[in-house]
């Protein structure tokens, strides 16, 4: 149980070292804000053209931002020992509230999108594995290349033009009725084609070893041969790799949910930045650095749980 | 392998035929000309091509002519002229990013492997919190730091994050070369370590250098021009890729040719930097 130890204690020190660059990083922020903050809030209180001089020294008088700097940043620290992440400036709602709101939006995004990934990518990464070299191993290559060199952003664009503007088939944006369906169908094609590779070249290398050979050899059913040999195997290939994909879901995260205007962490991140709402900022930062080092933590268990043998240095993501 | 690793030589495999290989030179040959004619576009289009920021009202989103091949905007601006900007922009802030980047990943992942101990326990744990943080947060929350718009902040965000994976890639490399018995019998010749870099660990990086460095370029356009898509990154009036995608919205049913330009340029530079990759497998 020493491995497992280890695994915690690793992912333990790194979730410590995240959570604290991202704070420094914050504190930084609200030290060298450009411009008036407090008419940058009141302009995402109250709309653009209501701003004035009151309504600023209102915001500056309420929120105590003509403190001393290291008055507010002591405060500061103190609330987050406490785990109070303060309240958004610019809605004055509880921080806390707000973000565990957005995280939920953010992982059911998540999870569908990750789904779609690996039922594409996974059926076309075995279907390429059959007859490497063949034409589905071709058209597989041509899919990854494909997915690969058009951004989320871009990807997000042309599904919403094509199925939204143009067939009407979903809304392009907002949480109604069908409006996850774009936003999980762009994250997830943008992952398919990565797990589609990966998947492909593992079972490929799986097939061709020596113990499939052998179970086939001494007359073991092809399909039982697939359960309990070849799809464990390549597990272990493909389980950290989904590690490694999740970060790069999170920041799809980001874009799609700007774009598709879907209420979660990188649509609330991306806002909090243009507002300079910084607790709003931190919070959501912190969550989703959080996120990663969970998801990776939960995925070296797994490797752990599926391939036992002691090996020599741990993949990391 | 690393597993970053293995996603950067995702797209490599090993030769395995004569066929292969010529594919694979051939798709090089065609990359390195596709990227010679955007940046040559990048850096003669500025200088031929009238000011990007010279409004005229009247020519207000006029359909592609001889005098303008791509039209103009919603301000009479030409877009021909706005894209070369853009992509001279987008270039020349990727190039730096990357050098910067490539520099010190090198010089932390040579360190790190050559002195190993609590230097490359400092170095690891550093870039362990790194690694953590996906890019576009790191240069999120730098850009947030900085006047809206600021190209030093992008510069800053973007080098920060892909310092990691040159560090990463580089320090493992360098262990294997370093604990290799060539560098053991050049240590024992007493050969000096200028010749163990030059020797040894320069002929080993060189390939991964340049997928990594071509790796780092994409990544740079596509964070740049993202953020300028979600409108955080730089700010109107500058001619940035993403940005003009998202200017072109509002007129996406009087002029659909807005922003078939940008996207194309985005496409094919992703495109050609993908195929510049050599064919190393890294392990």
């Amino acid at each position: 149980m020493t491995r497992l130890g280890g695994v915690i204690a690793r992912r333990g020190a790194q979730a410590l070292a995240v959570a604290i660059g991202v704070s420094a990083l914050c504190f930084v922020i609200t030290q060298r804000l450009p411009g008036d903050i407090a008419y940058r809030i009141a302009a995402g209180r109250y709309g653009y053209d209501m701003v004035d001089a009151d309504a600023a020294a209102s915001v500056r008088d309420e929120l105590g931002l003509d403190r001393p700097l290291w008055q507010q940043l002591g405060e500061w620290v103190a609330d987050l020992l406490r785990l109070d992440l303060g309240r958004s400036l610019v809605t004055s709602q509880p921080v806390l509230t707000e973000v565990s709101h957005y995280l939920a939006a953010t992982l059911q995004l998540a999870v569908l999108s990750i789904v779609i990934a690996v039922i594409v990518g996974a059926g076309i990464g075995v279907v390429a594995a059959r007859r490497p070299g063949g034409f589905a191993d071709r058209f597989s290559s041509l899919w990854v290349a494909g997915v690969r060199a058009v951004p989320p952003f871009l990807l997000g664009l042309l599904l919403m033009i094509v199925l939204s503007a143009q067939l009407g088939l979903f809304p392009a944006v907002g949480h109604g009725d069908g409006g996850i369906v774009l936003p999980a169908l762009t994250l997830g094609l943008s992952l398919s084609g990565l797990i589609a590779r990966v998947t492909r070249d593992a079972v490929v290398e799986v097939r061709g070893s020596a113990y499939v050979e052998f179970a086939l050899t001494k007359g073991l059913p092809e399909r039982w041969v697939l359960v309990r040999h070849v799809l464990r195997n390549a597990a272990v290939s493909l389980v950290p790799y989904l590690g490694v994909q999740f970060v790069v879901l999170i920041e799809g995260v980001v874009v799609v949910e700007s774009l598709f205007a879907w209420d979660g962490l990188g649509h609330s991140l991306v806002h909090a930045v243009f507002w300079r709402d910084i607790p709003v900022l931190q919070a959501s930062a912190l969550v989703l650095a959080l996120l990663i080092v969970l998801v990776n933590t939960l995925v070296d268990l797994a490797v752990l749980g599926l391939d036992p043998r002691p090996r020599g240095r741990a993949v990391t993501a | 392998m690393s597993m970053l690793m293995l996603e950067q030589t995702v797209g490599a495999r090993p030769v395995r035929s004569s066929r292969q290989a010529r594919y694979i030179a051939w798709t090089r040959i065609a990359s390195l000309v596709g990227l010679g004619l955007i940046i040559a576009f990048a850096l003669v289009g500025p200088l031929v091509l009238p000011d990007p920021a010279a409004q005229d009202l009247a020519r207000y989103l006029q359909p592609p002519s001889v005098a303008d091949p791509l039209g103009t905007d919603d301000y009479g601006r030409s877009v021909a002229s706005r894209v070369a900007h853009a992509t001279r922009v987008s270039l020349l802030l990727a190039a730096v990013c990357v050098a910067t980047a490539l520099i010190l990943g090198c010089v932390a992942g040579v360190l790190s492997a050559w002195f190993g101990g609590w230097v490359d326990a400092l170095l690891r744990s550093i870039s362990e919190a790194f690694v953590a943080v996906p890019a576009l947060l790191v240069v999120l929350l730098v850009s947030a730091l900085a006047a809206p718009g600021s190209m030093v902040a992008l510069y800053v965000g973007l080098a920060l994050v892909q310092w990691v994976e040159f560090f990463r890639v580089v320090r493992a490399r360098s262990a294997l070369v370093l604990g290799s018995p060539a560098v053991e019998a050049a240590g024992l010749l007493q050969l000096g370590w200028p010749h163990v870099v030059r020797r040894h660990l320069w002929p080993a990086l060189r390939p991964l250098l340049v997928t990594l460095s071509s790796l780092g370029m994409v990544t740079s356009i596509l964070a740049m021009s993202t953020l300028g898509f979600v409108k955080v990154g730089l700010q109107p009036p500058r001619a940035e890729l993403g940005l003009m995608i998202t200017e072109s919205f509002p007129f996406y049913d009087a002029a659909p040719w807005m922003p078939l330009a940008p996207v194309a340029v985005l496409f094919c530079l992703t495109v050609c930097l993908l195929g510049l990759r050599s064919n190393e497998e890294g392990r």
